[in-house]
């Protein structure tokens, strides 16, 4: 029988299925980060449970952490404490790797478990992040967990999980010149909406996605949960593997062959049936801006804000005219017109190496322009930042009047003192332009690093492709 | 976990689409390590007028007139009613502990993001996708009704309207049962944790690569 991915990733994990499809579901890898680990940490004492295997842990601490005067350490007390509750819940619990704060390893949750070898092919990967999908880049069944959740798979290794419904995303032919996996992403959220994916596992597929590197798959999968899918994920090839080579926690001699001769079945099989399939011709998508306070509010470059007054659908209606309040922008106007206040670059969709380097092809020779206040080049870890540093990055982006900082979340959620103020606006290269998001009264608008870089130049959105 | 079955309850409309979980529970109040002492802050962004801190005591924050729960006629409300893709966004279980917290256990929604969904069901509170038709339905008579209250009835799985009008939902059978009996689901699982270590051993010998 023709199997796709998902349905191989599941059968290979079920440990126990109940009658009515509820299944135990073994989890090979377990990411932890101090946000969403200290409740666990202490439901899991209170009940005197012990953790199932702690060699499946890899922690780090990245939400709370500064990108700034290191030396002077965490200054806020509340996020101190959770760091530090992080670091003596690891010394006491054990874990493969932890990289504390101020480790040259540490970072992003979700860079630095695949720049180490810690997410391999074929492992289920969870974490309390939803964000966790973007281990899914590895042909892994990896989805974002609660606290609870985080609880469950410490004490039993396991997961209750019932099978998704599977939605094949097929993005053929070739991307245009400035055009980068997030624009993919956006444009697939503007076209199944951030509810879209809810209840599917995605797999996304096709020569454009096979043509991506095993960054730009992450950025894609990353995304995979703005559109409402738990679980997104890209078949093992020559990519992969090639990655994946030589990193610390990668198998090495007999096991690394065996290893990938098994990786290459990962794939979903000729005839494979899916419930739903989306298809998007790469030629036809265009560098994407969102404008309003979901991902789902996105339009090219080269378009206008909606108009609410054509939207016939009255909650739709009331849905733009709200966000468009809180985002101060009229309807109609082209999305080139609008001015920025800061521009951030980093988070896990897009703080790695290829991320850096876009956006730095782009600054090349330029400088910010006179209005933007403040940018800031955030490296995903600190393997990913001593990466760009040996290639000159750095000096580009400072150079070009960017701030080059620390490694860490920073202004994607905001929890650290990297923030906007409110009515700021932000060419953002994170996640999420919600309401809040990145701090209170903040407007995001989601881009490529590539378009970052290019608005952060003109001080408003530009068409990146002009610039290269 | 706090057990669920049935309960008769004062309805609060917040009647938009996508309410993401940094709405429900805005990050610097992540911060905690602790379970509990959400609910001040549930919605703080829509709910205050001043930007909230953690630790803060929020009785004396200005609060938003305009914001739904800010209304007296809303005051101990115990079901919300809201539109598609409640949830989504984050993983941050901090969103069912917040609402909780304030005193909600059942959420109406037209539907549900897959892990705030999932996030529910572990903390007693109970999300139920209603028909789009049922919830405009449900939001006009919030709307013009004082003192609008619902039942919902888990082992039933109905919600019931005071003119008697029953509206039937689906439930995961086994979720049903861990709300209605409050069972810890590790418990649940570690019943069967033989078979967990066969998993894991046949796993070693066939990749043991994933157990370096």
């Amino acid at each position: 029988m023709a199997n796709n991915l998902y349905e191989k990733l599941w059968q290979s994990h079920v440990v126990h299925e109940e009658s009515d499809g509820t299944a135990l579901i073994y989890i090979d890898r377990h990411l932890v980060h101090e946000v969403t680990s200290p409740q666990a940490f202490e439901g899991l004492k209170l009940a005197g449970r012990k953790p199932w295997r702690v060699s499946s842990i890899v922690a780090t601490a990245d939400h709370n952490t500064p990108t700034n005067h290191w030396d002077r350490g965490i200054e806020d007390p509340v996020s101190r404490l959770q760091v530090e509750t992080l670091d003596a819940n690891i010394r006491e619990t054990g874990a493969l790797a932890y990289f504390p704060f101020k480790d040259r390893r540490q970072g992003v949750i979700h860079v630095i478990g695949p720049e180490n070898g810690a997410t391999l092919p074929g492992m289920t990967v969870v974490c309390g992040d939803s964000h966790t999908s973007t281990h899914g880049a590895f042909g892994c069944m990896a989805l974002g967990i609660g606290t609870s959740e985080v609880e469950h798979v410490m004490a039993t290794q396991c997961l209750l999980q019932k099978k998704s419904k599977t939605l094949l995303v097929r993005v053929d032919g070739a991307l245009g010149k400035g055009v980068s996996a997030k624009d993919i992403a956006l444009a697939v959220i503007g076209r199944i909406g951030t509810a879209g994916g809810t209840g599917y596992a995605i797999e996304f597929g096709g020569s454009a996605i096979r043509a991506l590197s095993m960054e730009g798959r992450m950025t894609l999968c990353n995304m995979a949960i703005e559109a409402g899918a738990r679980m997104g994920f890209v078949a093992v090839d020559d990519v992969t593997i090639n990655y994946l080579k030589g990193r610390p926690f990668a198998p090495t001699g007999a096991q690394w062959d065996a290893a990938v001769a098994y990786w290459r079945t990962l794939h979903s099989d000729e005839g494979a049936r899916f419930d739903r399939v989306v298809e998007l011709r790469g030629a036809d998508i265009r560098p994407q801006v969102t404008w309003g306070t979901s991902p789902e509010m996105v339009v090219s470059i080269n378009d206008t804000v909606p108009d609410p007054a054509k939207e016939s659908d009255p909650v739709r209606r009331e849905a733009i005219e709200r966000a468009l309040q809180y985002m101060g922008l009229n309807p109609n106007m082209p999305i080139s017109s609008i001015k920025v206040d800061k521009i951030f670059i980093g988070s896990c969709t897009n703080s790695r190496i290829e991320d850096l380097r876009a956006a730095a092809t782009v600054l090349k020779g330029r400088r910010i322009a006179a209005n933007v206040k403040l940018a800031l080049a955030v490296p995903g870890s600190g393997l990913v930042k001593e990466q760009a540093e040996r290639e000159g990055l750095d000096r580009i982006f400072i150079d070009a009047g960017f701030e080059w900082r620390m490694p860490g979340c920073s202004m994607c959620l905001a929890m650290n003192a990297d923030r906007l103020e409110p009515g700021e606006r932000c060419a953002s290269t994170s996640n999420r332009n919600f309401e809040g998001r990145q701090g209170a009264g903040s407007r995001t608008h989601l881009v490529s690093p590539a378009m970052a870089a290019a608005a952060a130049v003109a001080g408003h959105f530009a068409d990146v492709r002009e610039l290269l | 976990m706090e057990k669920f079955n049935r309960l008769e309850g004062l309805v609060a409309p917040l009647d938009r689409v996508n309410v993401d979980t940094d709405a429900i529970i805005p990050k610097q109040f992540l911060k905690s390590i602790k379970r509990s002492g959400f609910g001040p802050n549930l919605f703080d962004e829509w709910r205050y007028m001043d930007v909230g801190q953690p630790g803060q005591d929020c009785s004396a924050r200005p609060k938003n007139p305009n914001f739904v729960l800010n209304q007296e006629r809303y005051r101990g409300a115990s079901i919300l009613l809201s539109r598609k893709n409640f949830g989504c966004g984050s993983s941050r279980e901090h969103a069912p502990w917040a609402l909780l917290d304030y005193g909600f256990r059942v959420i109406l929604a037209e539907s549900f993001a897959d892990i705030f969904f999932s996030n529910c069901f572990k903390n007693g509170v109970l999300p139920i996708v209603l028909p789009a038709n049922e919830i405009e339905a449900l939001f006009q008579l919030v709307n013009v009704t004082p003192g609008f209250k619902l039942t919902v009835d888990l082992s039933a799985q109905t919600v019931v309207c005071p003119d008697g009008h029953t509206i039937p939902f689906a439930v995961d059978p086994f979720r049903k049962e861990c709300l209605i009996n409050g069972w810890d689901d590790i418990g649940l699982t570690l019943r069967h944790a033989d078979k967990i270590g066969e998993y894991e051993e046949r796993r070693r010998a066939e990749q043991p690569w994933l157990f370096a």
